[in-house]
């Protein structure tokens, strides 16, 4: 990947554009945001199949009287603090400290770990009370969009373990630096998916 | 154990698939057989399978386009025979059930399996060569993204003999694809297969964005890029933005299939009309996802071919850039009838006659490119001038169709197919040819020949107007799509044309390749020792042909558009300066290959329900995807000697021009 390892002299009368290749990380950078986008356009097609589904209970319950909006806000804000532990993850991983680094993987994986079983708990709640994603559209929206969530956030726990090998393995060269720093922005990303799953589907219940 | 696989998957009772898996079967042995006596695996590991080149995987990817384009014209002379013969009383010789698996194999093949690769395969080609660069921003994800187009290749071939394909039309709309409606594997095979080949596009989508946007040589600001390089940038910038939208549609799909989810079941409250919504959300832009390189090839062609720098590059960009744009508020004009109302309708159908005016921008600029240009008639212009024709028929038609009180009378009619196979052949299929003679020479050395070619190009273009303008008129006549037979008899002359214009497609297909063939024969008398056949323009042109596997050997400074046209008008001035420094390339990488193998694993289970099976797939992946995380030895460095070696060995024969 080293198409862009040779640069020209830069100087502030080239604009950026015309300054050659840009350097690595630039460009795995700018690859994974171009990925999340198209991730964020995922949900964006099951926020709206949720929106047009979200009244066809098929006289089974509405929103309202499924969600706990309690249990809901604790979730919310163990999956928020993991995306500020993340941060500092991130923060140490760049300055190459192990020390710093781990304790705040390790929280930020004891916190999403928490909000998965919160959700996991919701979930089989539910599935209990017959009101699976069976039951009508409205619930097959709900489950999916928020377990499409749940699936990334799964994902992005493994990964985290991944990462955690990788540096205890190969440290902290700059390839483990790059993907670290791509997974804080996954991280990010699902906490702004969250926010939108939390108002529309859980505050905007009726 | 095996799901739902058993012995009566294997269509034993319908002699027409048998013998055509029958055939396939041998040949397929038969290549394996051929490479495994001549030794040949080696090589083709080593040079192509495994390999992070973006010339060689867009070879690939064009190579698998042609393979698949005859597989899908099986199907099409196999529909205009039906309907040649299904006239009055008649039924043809093929029964509805398998007709119907025709034309949706038709549909699906063309444009995932055939249009798709080929315009990635020449995006991929070309573009690094243009912007002057040594590869794409993610070479081994571009490797990666091939194999797991060429697994849901494998999946969709499988389906003629293990079990069956989708019943449903191209787009498989619900409620017909739900379970209750289809419950063979057909569907399930043409979700899946679409599902792990829509990942390889969407990865190759990122890829390419990046490295437009990221990766050009030193000078090429935006307006400095070729004119094919702002069409790929549009159409992957369209791939980033639309195929989410595919995946997350075909996987509400899946889950009211599998799961017994309710999203576009008829009962529970599901709405079939939001999954028809939902795929041409994805499925308008994927029009312009096509369109847009070819439009970039007809501009690189027209340009050259004329001697002249492209008319209005600066309008080129902003059409482009527009129907960028437009593509996305444009999908209802696909089911006017729905019922939306007047005002939706209306909107929609003003939205689609505005994208027609980039559109006719872009013609006027390739006319008055023409317009007192030096005009060398070679294979590439023959495409681009038959598409100009063509193109603009297929448009006025579309036009037309965009008003929504003549889009309810024309709405599912053969005048629809015969608007889009007008844009689809005249344009992208014209396109994808032009590009094919015209960048065939810089990936093999040597000139494909002109005569095979312009006979291929005279077969296709009558062909053409002989194959779908009967269907206009049928389609004005009453006459609807997916049709296995019908009753009016006055109805089979046109249809008996329009069978005599899809033979001649077959002679125009059978013709590239005995063009290919011959070409190869008799390279040595077809070697262009210059690296620039064509007297081109762009930056591709001044590297060898074929390009070393670093394309340049000193990194291009870029003054001006057009630049390397430039540096011969300025005495073949260098383009790149300074000593050769060393270049580090990717090491070849067998991920893709091992992934994709255990995505089809994975696929075939999923299809049958093998749940076992489905774990080995998936685990299997992980595995290969994990080994590749902890690769580190990932490249392999040139020294400078090297480079500057190979470099001289190439220009030895441009000395003696």
């Amino acid at each position: 990947m080293n198409v862009m390892t040779q640069t020209v002299p830069t100087s502030e009368a080239v604009p950026l554009s015309m300054r050659g290749p840009a350097p690595v990380q630039v460009v795995v950078g700018y690859g994974f945001w171009l990925f999340l986008l198209s991730d964020i356009i995922i949900f964006a097609a099951l926020f709206a199949a949720y929106a047009v589904l979200s009244g066809e209970t098929n006289e089974g319950p509405p929103g309202a009287a499924l969600f706990d909006k309690t249990h809901v806000f604790f979730e919310t804000a163990c999956l928020l603090a993991s995306s500020m532990t993340c941060g500092f993850a991130t923060l140490a991983v760049q300055r190459r400290s192990m020390l710093g680094a781990f304790p705040w993987m390790v929280v930020t994986l004891i916190l999403g770990v928490t909000f998965l079983g919160m959700e996991w708990a919701e979930f089989v709640h539910m599935l209990a009370a017959g009101n699976g994603p069976s039951r009508s559209a409205f619930l097959s929206a709900f489950f999916t969009l928020v377990g499409t969530h749940g699936l990334h956030v799964t994902v992005g726990l493994f990964w985290l373990v991944i990462m955690m090998l990788q540096a205890a393995t190969l440290g902290l060269r700059p390839i483990v630096r790059r993907r670290f720093f791509c997974f804080g922005l996954f991280w990010h990303a699902l906490d702004i998916v969250w926010i939108g799953v939390f108002t529309i589907v859980y505050l905007g219940a009726r | 154990m095996l799901g739902k696989l058993t012995w009566a998957a294997i269509p034993f009772d319908q002699p027409i698939v048998m013998i055509t898996s029958g055939v396939i079967g041998f040949v397929l042995l038969a290549t394996l057989g051929l490479v495994t006596v001549k030794g040949w695996w080696p090589y083709l590991w080593r040079e192509w399978i495994t390999s992070v080149d973006h010339k060689r995987i867009g070879v690939m990817y064009v190579l698998l386009a042609l393979v698949m384009l005859v597989r899908g014209f099986a199907d099409a002379i196999m529909m205009r025979s039906q309907l040649a013969l299904a006239a009055g009383g008649a039924q043809g010789y093929l029964p509805p059930e398998h007709y119907d698996q025709i034309f949706s194999a038709h549909g699906t093949i063309m444009i995932f399996f055939v249009a798709m690769p080929f315009v990635i395969g020449l995006m991929n080609f070309a573009v690094p060569l243009q912007l002057g660069v040594r590869d794409v921003a993610f070479p081994v994800l571009n490797n990666v993204s091939f194999w797991l187009t060429a697994a849901g290749v494998l999946l969709v071939n499988l389906s003629l003999f293990v079990g069956e394909f989708a019943r449903t039309g191209w787009l498989a709309y619900p409620p017909l694809s739900e379970i209750t409606y289809s419950p063979g594997v057909g569907v399930d095979y043409y979700l899946w297969s679409l599902q792990i080949s829509g990942i390889g596009t969407l990865l190759s989508g990122i890829n390419l964005t990046t490295t437009i946007l990221k990766l050009r040589a030193p000078g090429m600001g935006y307006m400095r890029m070729p004119i094919f390089c702002w069409t790929a940038l549009a159409s992957n910038l369209l791939i980033v933005a639309a195929f989410p939208v595919l995946t997350a549609t075909f996987a509400m799909l899946l889950l009211d299939r599998y799961c017994g989810f309710h999203f576009f079941t008829n009962d529970a409250g599901g709405n079939p009309m939001m999954y028809i919504n939902l795929i041409w959300i994805w499925g308008h832009p994927e029009v312009y996802i096509l369109i847009l390189p070819a439009f970039g090839v007809f501009s690189e062609v027209v340009a050259t071919f004329s001697g002249k720098p492209l008319f209005g590059y600066r309008s080129m960009v902003m059409a482009t850039m527009a129907i960028c744009v437009l593509s996305f508020m444009v999908w209802l004009h696909h089911f006017f009838t729905m019922g939306a109302g007047a005002d939706v309708n209306a909107f929609f159908g003003i939205m689609t006659m505005i994208i027609a005016v980039p559109t006719g921008v872009k013609v006027f600029n390739w006319l008055f490119t023409l317009y007192g240009g030096r005009i060398r008639f070679t294979v590439p212009i023959y495409w681009a001038l038959g598409f100009m024709v063509t193109f603009v028929i297929g448009g006025m038609t579309g036009v037309l169709m965009a008003i929504p009180p003549a889009d309810f009378v024309l709405h599912n009619s053969l005048f629809l197919i015969a608007h889009f196979h007008n844009t689809a052949i005249g344009g992208v299929v014209f396109g994808a040819m032009a590009g094919y003679t015209y960048w065939f020479p810089k990936a093999f050395g040597f000139k494909l020949d002109e005569r095979l070619g312009k006979a291929s190009f005279w077969c296709w273009f009558i062909g053409f107007y002989l194959a779908f303008m009967p269907l206009y008129a049928l389609g004005l006549m009453g006459a609807t799509r997916r049709m296995q037979h019908y009753p009016d008899a006055h109805w089979q002359p046109l249809m008996l044309v329009a069978l005599s214009g899809a033979v001649l497609i077959l002679f125009g297909i059978g013709l590239t390749v005995v063009q290919l063939a011959v070409s190869i024969r008799t390279r040595e008398r077809r070697r262009d020792l210059t690296g620039d056949p064509w007297n081109g323009r762009t930056l591709e042109w001044s590297t060898s042909s074929p390009p070393p596997a670093w394309n340049f050997s000193r990194v291009p400074l870029v003054k001006t558009n057009d630049a390397f046209w430039a540096s011969k008008q300025h005495g073949h001035e260098q383009l790149g300066e300074g000593p050769y420094v060393p270049v580090h390339l990717p090491r070849n990488n067998p991920t893709g290959v091992f992934l994709a193998f255990f995505a089809v694993v994975l696929g075939f289970a999923l299809i049958w329900h093998i749940w076992w099976m489905a774990m080995v797939g998936l685990v299997g992946s992980i595995v290969v995807g994990l080994l590749q995380a902890w690769r580190t030895d990932t490249e392999t460095v040139v020294s400078a000697e090297q480079v500057a070696a190979i470099h001289e060995a190439s220009t030895a024969g441009e000395g003696a021009i």
